[in-house]
This record gives structure tokens, C-alpha cells and sequence, in this order.
């Protein structure tokens, strides 16, 4: 269990440049992987998401302990992925910023459904319009609420982000909405119909 | 069914009881808010009547009446199985004098259902042992459901970030709509409409 010494330890031999700038970030990479597969959740939940965080959780999509990350830490101190699972109302905000301040360096947030994301369909004088009004986010999971495998996505998404570390893209990973299968179905019926008009 | 009370009420306090609505079985008394407490005492009290449970009370705001809002109650008698609706008028077109005499004296459950009715519609309950805002922060100025307050006009507790600290236009984040994932939005003859 002994210090890594990052100039001897990871330093390519025979590399096409064996210079101490090339180890520097080859130890950066190693922190990311050993960060991305290991991370300790936060489950800040607050409404109805939550049960769609437990479908995923629980053995049949096993969403958080494939990754890494199944324990939860219900103090913030010792968790570095905020999950914020629901609708924020004004009168929570402060809570979920202090949360989000008192949890240490590297830390990522996740929001989980449309409404920590943008609000949702409130748009009123209750409603916090997405987490990122107060605190930063990292990967924004659509979805009222989302699937499993739209949140496993996510994580994924954070995964790279993480690996890309500081100095890499630090925009936060979105999820890509998911496809409304009645259009394709409203399609093929259409097609169909005319077909049978023709003939 | 209750038809017997609102005539009870009418025959004991005659002009107080402005009017009388019955549908369905649902009987409704409008009263002078003067006697409010004095018609629930008796409603409560009087063994023909023996309402026992307050259901509910909130109140509605109508901005083009003078008086402007009506406080609803909502009772229910156990041992006679009768209900009744008991509404009065306060408020001027500004909103202001909505004042009404409390009723935690006479039914000690109503307490937190006035608290709630003065925090979202403002009207003050006299006598109310504890009035302060139950549901939002005592920050919070106006009172959100009365229709001359903005729709989404919010009072943030925390100041949000602006897109100078966020480094990212905040906005344009979120690339999907605030019904992304609901049922209303997938309806097939929506999608036929849109295409044809």
C-alpha cells in the first residue's frame, strides 16, 4: 500500500517520448480509472424518481455495482457523486446546496429525471427550474422518469467525463432523449394503408 | 340527504344564511362571515346536527367579484352520515380585509388547514393561535395562488448561478423539453395531425 512515485512507476519504457510530462498524465489516467470505478453515491431523493433509482439499483439492472458504485454514503463528507433524484422545490434548494458544498474534492453531480434537470413540467413559484441554477452539474438523465438503461447511460457519460479529467472537455454529458416509438409505428401504418390503396 | 340541515340552518339563522345550493346530494350554505364561528359552533354542537369532522377548508379566489374569495368548509357528521359545504365571502377587489374568524376553537384539526389557507391565499384568520406560513418560507412575499400573482414567479431562497460562474450558457443545457418522458406528449393523433 505504498505511495505511488509517479515519475519511476509509470514512466513508459521505450516510449516514443520518455520525458516526465508524459508520465505526469499517464498518473492523471491511472487517478481517473481508479476514481471512475469507485465512486460513492449520494442518493439525495426527493420524489418520485426515486422509486425508478431503486428499480435501478435493485439485482435486475444491478445499475450501481457494475460501475463501482454501489455503496451509498448518507454523509456527504464521504461520498464524491451527488445523485439529486427528483423535483427540487425553492424552500429544499438551500439544503441541496450545502450538501453539495460539504461534500469533498472530486466530487460530480448527476440529475436524474427531467425535473432535477430543467425543472420539468413545473414551471411555477414552487419549483427550482433544474439543479444547475444553484449547483454544477455533470450528466443530466432525461426522463419522467427515466429509464434504467438511460441512467445507466449516464453513468457511462460520467465515466468518461471522469477519465478525461481536468484538463480535458468539461461540458456535462446529456443523455440522449428517448426516441418516441409511435412515430415509427404511425409511420409504418400510414405506409402500409397506402399500399393497400394502390393495389 | 341534508337537505334537513341547510333547512335547520336557514329556519335558526335566517338572513345570515345568504344562499342555499343543493346538486347531487351536495348541499352548500353560503354565510355571512360575521356568524362564521357562531354557525360552526352550532353545526358542531346541536345533537340534530353533530358534525363532528372538518374535511377540509381552503379557499377560492374569484377577482371579478366583490367580495373576491370564499373560504370552503367541508364538513362530515359520523353518527348522522351527513355531510355539508359552508362557504363565506371576505376580501375586497384588492385583496385586502380577508379577514375571517378562526375555527381552531371549534374543531382543533382546522389549525394547520387555515395556516396553509393564509400562506397560499392570504386570508387572515382571527384568533388563529398560530398563523405563519406552513408550506412555503417565511421569506416568501405575496400569496402564490391568488390570480393576480404570477403564474412562474419564483422567490429563489438561493441566488442562481450566473452563466459568467457557470462557464456554460445555462439555458441551453438541458437539450429536451419539460415534457420529456410524459404521456401527453406521445398521444398517436398528435403525431398524425403534425404530419399530414
Amino acid at each position: 500500500m505504498g505511495e505511488l512515485k509517479p515519475t519511476r512507476q509509470v514512466t513508459i519504457e521505450g516510449g516514443a517520448s520518455g520525458t516526465s510530462g508524459f508520465a505526469t498524465t499517464k498518473l492523471e489516467a491511472l487517478l481517473a480509472w481508479a476514481r471512475k470505478w469507485s465512486l460513492f453515491k449520494y442518493p439525495f431523493v426527493t420524489a418520485c424518481c426515486g422509486m425508478e433509482f431503486m428499480a435501478l439499483t435493485s439485482p435486475r439492472f444491478d445499475g450501481s455495482a457494475r460501475f463501482g458504485a454501489e455503496a451509498p454514503r448518507f454523509s456527504p463528507r464521504q461520498s464524491d457523486l451527488l445523485w439529486v433524484v427528483g423535483t427540487i422545490s425553492q424552500r429544499q434548494a438551500p439544503v441541496l446546496k450545502r450538501i453539495y458544498e460539504q461534500m469533498m474534492e472530486p466530487k460530480w453531480v448527476l440529475a436524474f429525471g427531467t425535473c432535477a434537470s430543467c425543472g420539468g413540467f413545473y414551471d411555477n413559484y414552487a419549483t427550482v427550474p433544474g439543479i444547475d441554477k444553484i449547483i454544477p452539474c455533470d450528466v443530466y438523465v432525461p426522463g419522467c422518469p427515466p429509464r434504467p438503461e438511460a441512467v445507466l447511460d449516464g453513468l457511462m457519460l460520467l465515466q468518461d467525463k471522469i477519465q478525461r479529467g481536468a484538463t480535458g472537455d468539461r461540458r456535462p454529458g446529456i443523455v440522449k432523449p428517448r426516441e418516441d416509438p409511435v412515430r415509427d409505428l404511425v409511420q409504418l401504418r400510414k405506409k402500409s394503408s397506402l399500399e393497400q390503396g394502390n393495389s | 340527504m341534508s337537505q334537513r340541515v341547510l333547512e335547520t340552518l336557514k329556519e335558526k339563522f335566517g338572513d345570515a344564511v345568504l344562499e342555499t345550493h343543493s346538486h347531487l346530494g351536495d348541499e352548500t350554505a353560503v354565510v355571512s362571515p360575521e356568524r362564521w364561528k357562531e354557525i360552526a359552533r352550532f353545526l358542531r354542537d346541536d345533537p340534530s346536527m353533530a358534525f363532528d369532522m372538518a374535511v377540509d377548508l381552503c379557499a377560492v379566489d374569484y377577482p371579478d367579484r366583490t367580495p373576491r374569495f370564499e373560504v370552503v368548509l367541508h364538513l362530515y357528521s359520523i353518527s348522522k352520515r351527513h355531510r355539508l359545504r359552508l362557504k363565506a365571502r371576505v376580501g375586497d377587489a384588492e385583496g385586502e380585509k380577508a379577514e375571517i374568524d378562526t375555527l381552531t376553537d371549534v374543531w382543533v384539526g382546522l389549525n394547520w388547514f387555515e395556516r396553509e389557507t393564509y400562506d397560499l391565499m392570504g386570508i387572515t384568520f382571527k384568533g388563529h393561535p398560530d398563523l405563519r406560513r406552513i408550506l412555503l418560507y417565511p421569506e416568501f412575499e405575496g400569496h402564490p395562488l391568488r390570480k393576480d400573482y404570477p403564474a412562474n414567479k419564483a422567490q429563489p431562497l438561493v441566488p442562481y448561478r450566473t452563466e459568467e460562474e457557470a462557464g456554460v450558457p445555462l439555458d441551453k443545457l438541458a437539450p429536451f423539453g419539460p415534457d420529456e418522458g410524459m404521456p401527453f406528449g406521445r398521444r398517436v393523433f398528435a403525431v398524425d395531425r403534425g404530419e399530414s
